[in-house]
């Protein structure tokens, strides 16, 4: 394989026998991006056996499935009767995603249809560079935009106490996701290929007949591994949701309750408790779960989204 | 060497499509310059000539497809039925009227029926039994009916290569078209398909014109009433089609290609 000094008749055979300086460059690089890539996956695993190590020791000794998953009273400082009841925490954080999803899914798709059918040459590329800025916006800065413009906007114009509830955090959660939603399905459209479009118009279609009915289907797989990610997105995010929510333990009853999610409880809790103690441990569980519930819906977005490549 | 019998009628039947002074240009490069001709109803038109002659261009230029290249500029005037496509509000109404079949064969990714049945509900026809019969219809002319007729459910898609490229042509045939171009739709089909589809043309010619772009001259010489030699950008002679290859022609360069002297 020696592809450089190959010299002709006898000293060929020599040749194809050394390993010269290439062969040694492509080895070594060789090794370098296997380690790298090796490490991702080192470092998820490990991250995944630390939570579950810390987690354990609450589901084997302290943990009721019963009053974790099905009960809503969250009450763990309480020093005689401490409380770990889950359920409220799952709806604020099912509340918070459900609506995010309903205000970014319309927009996200809207958005990347626009940018992939419609715009053409500078518009295009200044929206594209435009929504890749807004998604590198921080979620605390969300979170602000939050707590001191959508607070009071809400408590104004629908007269409630409290400005701080599942419509502020699901608001400013959706515009948070719709960025990255917008790129996913961008690509998903564009890896539709051109061919399918121009014969679409060679028959006399006009642009919505052809992205409603050739380039929208072909992408449909892409498309929901778009959302998906979305949704594992909404799942995980701490600040904005930590500072826009309220932080109340509730079931919600309406848009304007305010609900305490997930991710927030770690956040905020986790710094005053004890080091392997009970609530410590039990924060590590919600954890776990998280962990566990993000890994399948960001699988399954990823599988959807290969089905296509393939198909 | 069939379908010369319309050698004097096809001069005589009305104008389909009339082409004067056609400039195509990209930026500074000229694709086809000085282009003047038309074409009669119920003929078919051939064009042939070697890569880059401007052939392809033409036919994007005919259905107003120069919208979709950008940087792609269209001059003189180009009459369909009569009417300037250079000055349409509605260009969507001329393509549909135009079915095209490209080099490549382009399945889209629906099912078979879905593929036929597109532009008919595009036209507005869902009736299901009425689709059924167009469906049918135009797969059976375009040859492909007996193969397709029991997995019509399959995607068009995973068609093989001949049997897309007739999908194509069936799907053309639904937009139930005045002009059916074809841009070398044989370069990915192979001998027997493409005499299968050279068959179906001389049928259809009864019912819709057609402009065969070919890269192949035999392949003019067998289907072509008359035949327009492209090269490099201009159009270097027409004629009755038998003409180019044994009667007078205007130009050496004509002759030369069609007997395979040039390069």
């Amino acid at each position: 394989m020696a592809n450089s000094t190959t010299a002709p008749g006898a000293a060929t055979a020599a040749a194809f026998d050394r390993r010269d300086f290439d062969w040694y460059v492509d080895k070594a690089v060789q090794a370098i991006v296997f380690v790298c890539g090796i490490s991702a996956i080192i470092f998820v695993l490990g991250i995944f056996v630390f939570v579950t190590k810390e987690g354990l020791g609450f589901i084997v000794n302290h943990m009721n499935f019963h009053e974790f998953f099905l009960t809503p009273y969250w009450s763990p400082s309480d020093a005689d009767d401490p409380e770990y009841g889950i359920l409220a925490l799952m709806a604020g954080t099912a509340s918070v995603t459900g609506l995010a999803m309903l205000v970014a899914i319309p927009f996200s798709l809207g958005a990347a249809i626009y940018i992939a059918e419609f715009a053409s040459g500078k518009t295009r590329e200044t929206l594209k560079v435009l929504v890749e800025l807004l998604a590198a916006i921080p979620s605390v800065v969300w979170g602000f935009i939050g707590l001191v413009i959508m607070n009071p906007l809400i408590i104004k114009w629908f007269d409630v106490p409290v400005g701080l509830c599942v419509l502020n955090a699901g608001i400013i959660l959706g515009l948070m996701a719709a960025p990255i939603m917008t790129s996913i399905a961008e690509d998903a459209l564009k890896a539709v290929p051109d061919r399918y479009r121009e014969a679409a118009e060679a028959m006399g279609a006009t642009r919505w007949q052809v992205t409603y009915k050739v380039v929208l289907p072909a992408a449909k797989n892409g498309l929901l591994g778009g959302v998906l990610l979305g949704v594992g997105r909404g799942f995980g995010e701490t600040m904005a949701v930590l500072m826009a929510t309220g932080h109340a333990v509730n079931i919600p009853n309406s848009i304007f309750d305010s609900v305490r999610a997930l991710t927030a409880t770690i956040a905020a809790e986790l710094g005053e408790t004890v080091v392997g103690g009970e609530h410590y441990q039990a924060l590590f569980t919600i954890g776990i779960l998280l962990f566990l519930v993000t890994f399948v819906v960001n699988l399954s977005a990823d599988l959807i989204v290969r089905g296509i490549r393939k198909g | 060497m069939h379908g010369r019998q319309s050698k004097g009628g096809a001069a005589a039947s009305p104008i389909k499509l009339a082409v004067k002074d056609l400039r195509i240009s990209y930026g500074k490069a000229v694709a086809l310059q000085g282009v003047n001709l038309e074409i009669h109803e119920h003929e078919i038109f051939g064009i042939i000539g070697p890569a880059n002659a401007g052939k392809t261009s033409f036919l994007k230029a005919l259905n107003r497809m120069d919208v979709f290249n950008t940087g792609m500029r269209v001059d003189g005037e180009i009459r369909f039925n009569g009417l300037d496509t250079r000055h349409l509000k509605n260009v969507y109404a001329l393509r549909s009227r135009i079915g095209v079949v490209f080099p490549l064969p382009v399945g889209l990714p629906m099912t078979v029926y879905d593929n036929v049945a597109l532009s008919p509900r595009w036209r507005g026809i869902t009736n299901k039994a009425e689709l059924d019969v167009i469906v049918q219809r135009c797969l059976t002319r375009a040859a492909l009916w007996d193969e397709v007729k029991d997995r019509l459910g399959a995607l068009g898609s995973l068609l093989s290569g001949g049997q897309q490229q007739r999908l194509t042509i069936a799907r053309a045939l639904s937009q139930e078209p005045d002009l059916l171009m074809l841009d070398e739709f044989s370069i990915a089909v192979d001998p027997v398909t493409t005499m299968r589809i050279e068959d179906v043309l001389k049928e259809l010619r009864q019912e819709v014109t057609i402009i065969l772009v070919t890269n192949l001259v035999q392949q003019a010489r067998r289907l072509a009433d008359r035949t327009a030699f492209f090269l490099n950008g201009e159009c270097v002679e027409i004629g009755v089609t038998e003409d180019l290859f044994t009667g007078e022609v205007k130009d050496k360069r004509t002759r030369d290609y069609v007997e395979g002297r040039f390069g």
